[in-house]
């Protein structure tokens, strides 16, 4: 059991801003559903004053991610967009009067969330996928360099540990951990000029390849899918098989094999690994 | 918390019930001696010992020598495999399957990366096991096979006869970690000839601290623990006599209340999970629904997570248990679950019930009432499944 303060819970069981806006300025996501977490977040922004009106959230998650999610809204309603972008991480957990270390991942999440919302604000789109790829230091749970520095720098982080905690990079297979001591040392100015870490391309674990698949059909293959009302749900990677099950339109569609071979296996090889293989389960 | 609590989480760990604290009760008074002294005072409490170890053999259908205690679960596992690869030492492969405790996966997995050959056998949807890989990875070099009699998340149960038959007829060893089914199910070890058996008293309302490893008579073993005769040689370390009595008076228990598991805990695990699955908004039993023993229920709710649930349940004094990352302290969800193929949207919000004998019809209502209303509050949070959710 997680030892979580009374205002942890008390954001926890009763959420402040939970729910959707309807029409809204802003939105923006983090986490995946695979990691075992996701944060959707919503604003309402005054376009003369880009002062925040409002801001709503969903959450996949545990209770730490809902109360983070619930307290982020609670911070930023009513402060400029150019004050909300000051908001780190820290400013998260201190609102809520600390997390247990182990979950200070999901006050990054929270981060992560407004700064999208942000970005999208402004018209800056996303950073692309193969560009962010080439960036991955952790790859279990596809964490950057940028990401990782961050936190490091705001949270004033100094071991592996500290930092799977706050990103869950390292948590995995652990092939990053040296990776992630050499950016370490690279914020903390104690090794000027470190090399910094670069992603090699290498075979991947099941595990590893969970969260780039799960965004590369999250941003490359769901939305052409949708556009003729079909869908595709992930149901099990094993080894380099990708086992996915067609879901609307797409599951009469007599052309659902070739779109899986033709477009969306072509997809994961780009994005993800070249020898991956998709393979269709009937329900 | 409203300070009432229902307790279902007794694949982790069961009350003790009150026969075994009371025949425990006088080893840590007047009865202290040690069984192994010469002088009468120590010499009288090991007729107890013994009374106990003809119990627990009761219960197993074993002979009483062939009865060894422990200190819990996971001693008995390491000793099995560890005495069995060191009385074979020519023999290198181990076979267990992909669902197993940690207890016996960590340590097979560690032998793996020290010199041994590990095969782990596959599970399907169900959880049921793959015997025609099996059949194939048994080799003349099979030392061992481990393989759990029923599962601790989803309660399924293996063909441990069958599984027995066929790996002796490779001339392997078969050890079986039966800490989910012994008590709750017949076993019958004259007739079903597994070679090594695990169990654990605090899964049989006796308290945590003592385990039994059951060794067939003529099995070449190598004891794990080393130093005096205690246990004829097979496990040194002055006995651990109150305990021994309790895991006894625990076994004479559930020998007398096998029966009622089999009927009263298993109509009121049915009700719990016919009641949650078919009035939930989205919710699956993970798990042969025909093979599993009767305490236990897995169940998936689909885009919510089982951190949130559990502390919900938790608030409403329920205990319960999760497959979710989240709540095991590592990243990664329930191994079982995954091995399995249940997708992602599943395993972060799997919750497993597991009931005793001690809990009753009204529980399970108060249990089913708090679990849906939960579901439905965090699914009202969820960013997934929204179109679903307002459909119903």
């Amino acid at each position: 059991m997680w030892d979580y303060n009374e205002k942890v819970k008390e954001y926890f069981l009763n959420p402040r801003n939970a729910g959707e806006i309807k029409d809204p300025d802003a939105v923006g996501e983090a986490g995946s559903l695979a990691c075992g977490d996701h944060l959707k977040l919503m604003l309402k922004i005054d376009k003369q004053t880009e002062v925040i009106t409002d801001a709503k959230f969903q959450t996949f998650g545990c209770g730490s991610a809902i109360a983070s999610a619930s307290a982020l809204t609670e911070m930023i309603i009513g402060k400029t967009i150019a004050e909300a972008e000051k908001i780190t991480n820290k400013d998260i957990v201190d609102f809520l009067g600390g997390l247990p270390v182990e979950k200070m991942h999901c006050s990054v999440m929270g981060q992560e969330a407004l700064e999208a919302a942000i970005n999208q604000y402004r018209g800056k789109s996303p950073e692309p996928l193969e560009e962010r790829k080439r960036h991955i230091v952790c790859e279990c749970f596809g964490v950057t360099d940028a990401e990782i520095m961050r936190v490091v720098r705001d949270n004033n982080l100094t071991t592996v540990e500290d930092v799977t905690h706050y990103t869950k990079a390292g948590g995995g297979c652990m092939s990053c951990h040296d990776k992630i001591r050499q950016l370490i040392a690279q914020v903390r100015g104690e090794a000027e000029k470190a090399p910094p870490a670069r992603h090699e391309r290498r075979k991947l674990t099941n595990i590893q390849k969970m969260r780039l698949i799960e965004e590369t059909f999250e941003k490359e293959i769901r939305p052409m899918l949708r556009a003729d009302g079909g869908d595709i749900e992930l149901i099990d990677i094993e080894g380099d098989r990708v086992l996915v099950s067609l879901r609307g339109m797409c599951s009469s569609c007599m052309s659902a094999s070739f779109t899986l071979k033709k477009y969306v296996e072509p997809k994961l090889r780009e994005f993800v690994s070249p020898d991956l293989v998709i393979e269709e389960v009937k329900p | 918390m409203t300070g009432r609590i229902v307790y279902a989480d007794n694949n982790a760990t069961t009350m003790v019930a009150p026969e075994v604290r009371d025949a425990m009760l006088p080893f840590f008074s007047d009865l202290y001696g040690n069984p192994s002294s010469m002088h009468l005072f120590g010499g009288q409490v090991k007729k107890y010992v013994e009374q106990a170890r003809e119990k627990v053999a009761a219960l197993l259908h074993a002979d009483p020598s062939e009865i060894v205690f422990t200190s819990c679960g996971t001693e008995s596992d390491n000793a099995a495999i560890r005495g069995v690869l060191a009385a074979y030492p020519d023999r290198r492969h181990i076979i267990t399957s992909r669902v197993e405790h940690p207890a016996v996966k960590n340590l097979v997995q560690y032998l793996g990366k020290n010199g041994y050959r590990v095969s782990e056998i596959s599970v399907d949807r169900l959880g049921r096991l793959d015997l025609d890989e099996l059949r194939e990875k048994l080799d003349a070099d099979t030392a061992l096979v481990s393989i759990m009699w029923a599962n601790n998340e989803t309660g399924v149960i293996f063909p441990i006869p069958q599984i027995a038959d066929m790996v002796h007829s490779a001339g392997a060893l078969f050890h079986t970690d039966a800490v989910q089914a012994a008590g709750k199910i017949p076993i019958d070890l004259k007739n079903v000839h597994v070679d090594l058996l695990s169990m654990s008293g605090h899964k049989i309302h006796a308290p945590k601290g003592i385990g039994v490893l059951y060794i067939r008579k003529g099995t070449h073993f190598v004891p794990y623990l080393m130093g005096g005769h205690q246990e004829r040689g097979r496990r040194a370390g002055t006995e651990n006599v109150p305990y021994i009595v309790g895991l006894g008076a625990a076994c004479e228990l559930a020998m007398q209340t096998m029966d009622e598991e089999q009927t009263r805990v298993q109509q009121m695990r049915d009700r719990l999970e016919r009641e949650i699955t078919s009035r939930a908004i989205d919710a699956s039993v993970n798990g042969d629904p025909e093979n599993r023993i009767p305490n236990t229920t897995n169940i998936s709710f689909k885009y919510i997570e089982g951190e949130s649930i559990l502390i919900l349940l938790s608030e409403a004094g329920i205990a319960a248990s999760s497959g979710s990352a989240c709540t095991s302290g590592s990243l990664e969800p329930s191994h079982v679950l995954r091995a399995m193929g249940i997708p992602f949207t599943r395993v972060h919000g799997s919750v497993r019930f597991s009931l005793s004998r001690y809990n009753t019809e009204e529980e399970i209502d108060y249990i089913i009432e708090r679990m849906l209303a939960i579901e439905r509050r965090l699914r009202e949070i969820s960013p997934f499944g929204r179109d679903e959710m307002h459909a119903q």
